[in-house]
């Protein structure tokens, strides 16, 4: 087995996004996580194939020296878990754009969710289709103004995170396209876990939607409007670490530990791994200004994948079979001669 | 009491009832037990869409003919020697299809004033249809099955189901049919989960048989003496449980395992729930959320080094054009079945057709050249699958296999190949040599690229929709898209090197040359051979390849004054076949109406004085 660097997963492939675009970042945290994700799972680069759709994003594969298949608009689900079924021992990476995923793809998007095809799911939200030049996309805020909608969205967006969990996933996590460390170790979780993770990567469209995680990505507010959660510690945040969430009956809400009595015991912890969809999904659709937006793995739960499960059933009917080739097959059941 | 015994050399016989009356299953089980006797047959389900369409109506009326005969059978026959009808509208729907001497066998109970007024009779229904002449056998079949079961134990809707058992007893004893098989059918389908229908099933069976030897209404009985086949070990089978062994047999072949991502649509779903048994051979299916998701799950199963296959009819095929488009553009291998129904849109979903070729050829954007073939009977569908799966492997490019509902549904007697008698079939697959792997290198032959499999160490290369050079860069270049563009094209037309030449059924030249593709064979070599057994003197040549076209088609075309293109759609083939040799002039021998080919249909094309002479 090889060990490798970053530059091993540099493809020779000029990279054909704008300058600024958001997608470097995500980018290069794969080049960086994947040498590790090879040592882990002691695999050769060989193993790693990267499927994607088409948008900006969808590029992707090229610029990565592995497999790679770019296929066609919201197809990529259906594709990678084809080549998942097909051959278990492969480590598939797909990448797609909100548009890609959650608009043509959104049927292909759940079923692998529900399957739980076990693919690292890379979902690019820039809310806007950059490739097609700037027309509003099921991630777009209500209101949005683009050049499909002139006086403004009338559409509510998706939440990946509520469709995510909503379809039952076993593995949601978030993050913003510029936080290179987070990205790698939300990527490294990703591909640890069995079963479909979708990882949502909030990246900035320098050219038709510059600043859309602004509001939550600038280094000035960021610390008060984001939450990154991990296992095991209290969700706190803010530039002071003031700042908490806490249960308030059925619902979240933010507090100040040291004002109205709060103290850190009453701040929740963070468990990605209990099975309580209820507060993950909770946890997941928390949004500025109510809430600060929460970023890294929100949730991780073990389940069967469906491809372990064909080739389980490929395994047992094989053992408990008589006919294993087509010339018993062929004389097999209601047959006659003619002599 | 005594009966006439009359050799028979054929005899069609047509099951029809409400679509619960159990018609197909009688059907089925007639054609095979028929088929172990050693008969020679060809059958022809024709159902309505609705599993359960309002009862009594026209509209619901499910019908299954067999055709039987002593030696090889091609067609499953225009018109029937026996009519099973087990309500009024059965009758109204199939009455056209009596021969003059045909026999008619009703059920009586269903026969009261609520089941002639649904099916739309105002008085005597014989009269109405003018049938009377026929030989009519009213039996109360509902009250003798009823009778029979009184002492079951079973409760009435239980016992109502078996009266078509009791209808496939009455049809063994007048065709002379032997028993066992059917008890054996009974054994195996009941004996695991209800054992207590075997012998209720049994003795109506029985019953009905034994009524029918005792009734005076059923003068003669008919025997069809099987004739001395080629020796060997025979099956019925149906096109599309062919198809998926076709595929499966490619599979091993080929040397790997058979993926197939498919979305339920009839008539081709019995072919996905095939493959689906067999797990021990090795197949992984996918039963997908839609038809897009069939077809790429199978393209990524492809690029993951399977025998990727998607199966679908007309609708679904429409789906997964562009991603067909996908598989021409990465040069994948990929067999695409589609088993053709009446069309547009949803258009009569179990009703056969030949209209999907032009969306073969052409249904995609770009140019983009698939390898287009079809069937031409149920069992010949093993073989064209086979033939399919070996093309798109060694080829590299998808395959459209055409099969239609009426060889996915119909069944024939089947000579076991052995698999020994089948080549090995060569995928392309690349092997490391230590430079950089060039996707879309081709070989000096075919034009075919080298596959290699995700996974193969040393390999990585990337693949997509966008246009790209022989190494795989992307690339908008003019000179590389148009060259791409023709290998891709050449690399299709060369796949004629691959395949057999067209044979023709009788003289070489002369006046009249019958053409056909697919389902249609059987007729057309019916017709052709009456044709020439009445003085004229027709050809026949029938076309599996249709993309690329056998390379000897344009010699043969040359050697007639008149060439007939027969097909079930609006001379699609026709326009195929000018357009590629625009030489020669064409007739079209067109039918679009859900419904196969009647032989007379191409007798009246070739030679109407024939029917006329038949009529008088």
């Amino acid at each position: 087995m090889a060990k490798y660097t970053f530059k091993d997963f540099k493809s020779d492939q000029e990279i054909r996004w704008c300058p600024g675009c958001g997608d470097f970042s995500v980018l290069a945290a794969l080049q960086r996580t994947l040498p590790v994700v090879c040592e882990e799972k002691g695999i050769d680069k060989d193993k790693i194939v990267v499927v994607s759709g088409i948008g900006c994003s969808s590029r992707l594969p090229y610029y990565m020296d592995t497999y790679g298949f770019h296929s066609i608009h919201g197809r990529a689900t259906a594709i990678a878990t084809g080549i998942k079924v097909a051959n278990p021992d492969l480590c598939v990476w797909q990448v797609s754009g909100d548009g890609d995923a959650l608009a043509i793809g959104g049927n292909h998007f759940i079923h692998a969710i529900r399957r739980n095809i076990d693919i690292n799911l890379m979902l690019f939200n820039n809310r806007i289709y950059g490739m097609t030049k700037g027309q509003y996309s099921p991630t777009s805020r209500l209101g949005t103004v683009t050049k499909t909608s002139p006086y403004g969205t009338v559409e509510p967006p998706f939440n990946p995170g509520s469709l995510v969990l909503g379809a039952k996933g076993t593995f949601f996590a978030r993050s913003i396209d510029t936080e290179l460390a987070l990205n790698q170790e939300i990527m490294l979780a990703a591909s640890r876990h069995h079963g479909t993770a979708v990882m949502e990567f909030l990246t900035n469209c320098m050219i038709f939607n510059n600043g859309s995680h602004a509001e939550i990505s600038a280094k000035d507010v960021k610390a008060d409007r984001t939450i990154v959660l991990r296992d095991g510690e209290k969700m706190i945040f803010g530039k002071d670490r003031n700042k908490g969430i806490m249960l308030d009956g059925w619902k979240l809400k933010v507090v100040t530990i040291g004002e109205d009595g709060v103290t850190e015991d009453d701040i929740l912890t963070h468990d990605s791994h209990s099975d309580n969809l209820g507060l993950q999904t909770m946890l997941a659709e928390m949004r500025w200004p109510e809430f600060p937006v929460a970023l890294g793995v929100i949730r991780q739960v073990p389940a069967q994948t469906y491809e372990d499960e064909v080739a389980r059933q490929v395994e047992e009917v094989s053992a408990k079979a008589r006919i294993h080739d087509m010339d018993s097959l062929l004389v097999s059941g209601s047959t006659w001669e003619q002599k | 009491m005594q009966h006439k015994v009359i050799d028979a050399k054929d005899v069609v016989i047509r099951f029809a009832g409400d679509s619960g009356d159990g018609m197909q299953l009688t059907g089925t089980l007639f054609a095979n037990l028929s088929a172990i006797y050693g008969n020679g047959l060809s059958t022809f389900p024709d159902y309505p869409a609705e599993i359960r369409a309002p009862k009594g109506t026209v509209a619901g009326v499910s019908g299954f003919q067999v055709h039987i005969g002593s030696g090889k059978v091609n067609t499953p026959g225009d018109f029937c020697d026996m009519l099973v009808a087990m309500n009024p509208a059965a009758l109204k729907a199939n009455a056209k299809w009596l021969k003059r001497n045909a026999t008619v066998l009703v059920n009586e109970d269903a026969f009261d004033d609520m089941g002639l007024d649904k099916a739309g009779f105002k008085g005597n229904p014989f009269e109405e249809l003018h049938i009377e002449d026929r030989n009519i056998i009213i039996a109360p079949i509902t009250k003798l099955t009823e009778e029979s079961l009184k002492d079951s134990g079973l409760d009435i809707a239980s016992i109502h189901k078996c009266k078509n058992m009791f209808t496939l007893g009455m049809a063994c004893f007048i065709y002379n049919r032997p028993l066992d098989y059917v008890y054996t059918y009974l054994e195996g389908r009941f004996r695991k989960k209800h054992p207590e229908m075997i012998e209720p099933n049994r003795k109506v069976v029985n019953d009905g048989y034994n009524y029918a030897s005792n009734i005076q209404a059923v003068a003669d009985t008919y025997t069809i003496v099987p004739e001395a086949k080629e020796k060997g070990i025979y099956r019925n089978i149906t096109g599309n449980q062919a198809l998926a062994w076709g595929l499966m047999a490619a599979s091993e072949k080929a040397g790997l395992p058979l993926f197939c991502g498919s979305y339920p649509i009839t008539p081709a779903t019995a072919i996905l729930e095939e493959l689906v048994i067999h797990k021990n051979l090795g197949v992984k299916t996918m039963q997908t959320e839609d038809e897009i998701a069939g077809i790429c799950s199978a393209i990524g199963a492809s690029f993951a080094g399977s025998l990727a296959v998607t199966t679908t009819s007309g609708p679904g095929l429409s789906l997964k054009s562009e991603a067909l488009g996908l598989a021409v553009m990465t040069e994948l291998p990929l067999v695409v079945v589609d088993v053709q129904r009446a069309g547009p849109c949803t258009g009569m979903p179990t009703k056969t057709e030949q209209t999907d070729l032009n969306e073969a050829l052409y249904g995609r954007n770009g140019e983009s050249p698939v390898v287009v073939m079809a069937a031409h009977s149920p069992a010949n569908c093993f073989d064209a699958a086979f033939n399919a799966a070996k093309i798109a492997l060694e080829h590299m490019t998808p395959v459209l296999l055409l099969s239609e509902g009426f060889l996915g549904n119909g069944s024939e007697p089947w000579k076991i190949p052995s698999m020994s008698d089948y080549p090995v079939i060569r995928p392309r697959i690349a092997k490391a040599d230590g430079t950089k792997f060039q996707p879309f290198h081709r070989d000096e032959k075919t034009l075919a690229r080298d596959w290699a499999p995700a996974g193969t160490p040393g390999l990585e290369h990337r693949v997509g929709g966008l246009e790209k050079t022989h190494s795989g860069v992307l690339s908008t270049d003019p000179d590389n898209h148009a060259l791409m563009v023709a290998e891709r094209a050449e690399k299709v037309a060369r796949v004629a090197e691959d395949i057999p030449d067209l044979v023709i059924d009788g003289p070489e030249s002369g006046d009249v040359l019958l053409v056909g593709w697919g389902g249609t064979m059987g007729h057309i070599l019916t017709a052709a051979e009456e044709l020439r057994s009445r003085g004229i003197n027709a050809s026949r040549v029938h076309f599996d390849y249709i993309n690329p076209l056998p390379k000897n088609t344009r010699e043969v075309l040359s050697g007639f004054k008149k060439i007939i293109v027969c097909e079930l759609n609006s001379g699609q083939f026709e326009a195929y076949l000018r357009n590629c040799f625009p030489e020669f002039d064409y007739i079209g021998c067109d039918k679009v109406q859900g419904q196969v080919f009647l032989v007379r249909d191409i007798i009246g094309a070739v030679a109407p004085e024939l029917l006329k002479e038949q009529e008088d």
